[in-house]
């Protein structure tokens, strides 16, 4: 009796225990779920859909989206062109400016944390990053338009150089999205030079290196595929920003590598026009997915490459 | 200065100065930074001056700058967190037990892995459009939302199909953002509660979801709530998705209309009704005051912004102090 009683309730608790792992399989899932689609979403809209509805290189050719040097969506008839360059432009603009202030500063501040300062300093500056990471897009976004414009661009432009900048301008965008990525370059990057094993130092200082020597010979070089994809996910970052940029930046797409006026990039584009009330099934509408698309390709892309590199760094040293 | 390598001392001294150099440069970049975040802090501070006061967090929005408060962003980004952590967390949690718990080193294994790094970093701004698509419009399934009441016994819930542009959708869409980052530290919690524990447990005659749900999680919970919170933090300062949703910048209202404590008492039904309600959230109005051509607005977005940091930096406050509270506790 006893035996059977326990039987049933062993059999009860296997079938618990598939169940639950069945549950904690479907939560796995989820994210299969939906990269799928987010894929499926912007396929659908922007390359084919079914004949009632059109998607919009149904619509538009793919020719006059990639050559066509005008982005004029929200116009009427003739005036109407879906040229998609001026939008990565901007974008492109953004992601340089951000690459020049945000990549160094990031490494020296990886290479200080993980070679030269002592603990103590490591956990102030450590919360400090984390803060800096923590602080809204919005925020920043603020601060460019209302501080880094008016206060430093404009004057020290002028003053310099003579050169007048707008009030939205790609340069505070630029800069403002450089010192987001800050914390993200170099807390990846500290994690990747502190992954390097101590004997490869002292090896370097037995032959007589100075710790310059040893960082910047040693150290960084035999951590470069993982500063590198730590680059590509902070670039990737810059990329997809939206509100600091959309607010810095301005809503004028053009095609210029000028960074003292107002541009426009892809995820500004996309904030702008679903700010207003968008006709469902409209070109427009459409031509925000095509957009999006086009980001998340470049996005994916370098998240990818940067995710495969990362994991082969990590094999190499553990 | 001989380069030449005639004499060594002196270029040995050369390079112990270029290091010297070195060394500071990179301690000055690193103090910039601080500066930076300090000239930030300082630069809101003084435009919020004489903006925020206690009542600037009980008013709507209004079109004088004087009169304009937060009170609907305020409790739309409550209302927002509350449903993001309610679907976030037990989602989340779940994945992160099966990769680590259950799941066999397979390729599917690796694949889901892949997937979630990649998916966390996404541009939010794709969230958006896959929760506008998804949640708000529901791939267009009708033409014009349909309303639907659901009857609780006690209170009658009214909604419609598709969602709309109201609380769930919002709520939804910060989920599916924020998913990534929860499980990822949720997984990195879980890896660290040593084997020994689960071996102990299983050698007890525990099956494996005792072990995991008495052992492990307790053991976990600590990183498990840090990250969760970082994540919610994040999630609390995301406009972009928002903003695509569609959400209204502004309103007078709070989610389901909630009038104060008393109203809430007298009519506990509008709790109900609150995540199919319209809402705003703090960034948003934030944006929106920016984008105010009236000069005055901009210091009603830094008063807001310091509402907004004020929450997120109490938010981190309590993730650091719960990681150096129960890691000190817990030896193994």
């Amino acid at each position: 009796m006893r035996v059977t009683s326990l039987r049933r309730v062993r059999s009860w608790q296997h079938v618990k225990e598939q169940f639950i792992q069945g549950l904690l399989f479907g939560c796995a899932l989820l994210s299969i779920v939906t990269t799928l689609s987010i894929i499926y979403v912007l396929f659908s809209e922007a390359i084919f859909a079914l004949p009632p509805h059109r998607a919009f290189f149904q619509e538009v050719s793919v020719s006059e989206f990639v050559s066509e040097t005008r982005w004029t969506p929200q116009f009427e008839g003739s005036n109407c062109h879906y040229g998609v360059m001026p939008l990565v432009c901007g974008t492109l603009l953004i992601t340089v400016i951000s690459a020049i202030i945000g990549l160094p500063s990031g490494l020296l501040i990886a290479v200080y944390l993980s070679e030269y300062a002592t603990p103590r300093a490591r956990t102030v500056f450590k919360p400090v990053l984390e803060l800096l990471a923590g602080i809204p897009t919005v925020v920043y976004g603020y601060f460019a338009l209302k501080f880094l414009t008016p206060v430093i661009i404009v004057p020290v432009m002028k003053g310099l150089f003579g050169i007048d900048v707008d009030g939205f301008n790609a340069l505070s965008g630029g800069i403002v999205v450089g010192i987001m990525i800050i914390p993200m370059v170099a807390s990846l990057s500290e994690d990747v030079l502190r992954a390097v094993p101590n004997s490869l130092r002292e090896a370097g200082y037995a032959l007589g290196s100075t710790k310059f020597d040893v960082s910047s010979k040693i150290v960084v070089p035999s951590a470069l595929s993982g500063i590198l994809a730590s680059f590509l996910l902070a670039l990737s970052r810059s990329i997809g920003e939206t509100m600091a940029v959309a607010m810095a930046a301005g809503q004028q797409p053009s095609l210029t590598l000028n960074p003292m006026v107002s541009i426009q990039t892809m995820t500004g584009f996309i904030v702008n026009v679903m700010q207003g009330d968008v006709v469902a099934g409209s070109t427009l509408e459409k031509s925000l997915y095509a957009v999006a698309l086009v980001l998340f390709g470049m996005t994916l892309t370098m998240n990818l490459i940067s995710q495969v590199v990362l994991s082969r760094y990590r094999e190499v040293y553990q | 200065m001989s380069l030449h390598g005639s004499d060594y001392s002196s270029q040995l001294v050369w390079r112990h100065r270029l290091g010297f150099a070195f060394e500071w440069l990179c301690r000055i970049v690193t103090w910039a930074c601080m500066g930076i975040l300090a000239l930030l802090m300082f630069f809101i501070i003084r435009q919020a001056w004489g903006w925020l006061d206690s009542s600037f967090l009980t008013r709507g929005n209004s079109y004088v700058a004087k009169d304009a408060g937060i009170v609907s962003g305020l409790w739309g980004s409550v209302w927002l967190i509350i449903l993001t952590a309610v679907m976030s967390i037990p989602l989340g949690v779940g994945a992160a037990i099966y990769l680590e718990e259950y799941a066999k080193p397979s390729r599917l294994t690796k694949l889901i892995q892949l997937n979630i790094s990649n998916l966390a970093g996404v541009p939010s701004i794709v969230y958006g459009i896959l929760g506008f698509t998804v949640f708000v419009r529901m791939f267009g399934l009708r033409d014009r939302p349909e309303k639907f009441i659901c009857s609780l016994g006690f209170v009658d819930i009214s909604f419609e199909l598709p969602l709309g542009r109201v609380v769930l959708s919002g709520a939804a869409t910060l989920t599916l953002l924020s998913l990534p980052v929860v499980i990822i530290s949720a997984q990195e919690a879980l890896r660290a509660v040593p084997a020994s524990l689960r071996h102990a447990s299983l050698a007890l005659g525990a099956t494996k979801w005792q072990t995991i749900r008495h052992q492990v999680l307790p053991a976990a919970l600590p990183g498990i709530m840090t990250g969760v919170i970082l994540a919610m933090s994040r999630a609390l300062g995301e406009t972009a998705p928002l903003a695509v949703l569609g959400a209204a910048a502004q309103l007078s209202v709070v989610p389901g209309r909630i009038g104060g404590l008393g109203d809430l008492l007298r009519n506990p039904g509008k709790l109900a009704q609150a995540p199919f309600d319209q809402f705003t959230a703090i960034p948003l109005q934030i944006y929106s005051w920016v984008s105010d051509p009236s000069r005055d607005f901009e210091h009603v977005a830094a008063a807001g912004i310091v509402v907004l940091l004020t929450v997120l930096i109490a938010l981190n406050g309590t993730a650091i102090f719960i990681r150096q509270r129960f890691q000190k506790k817990i030896r193994w």
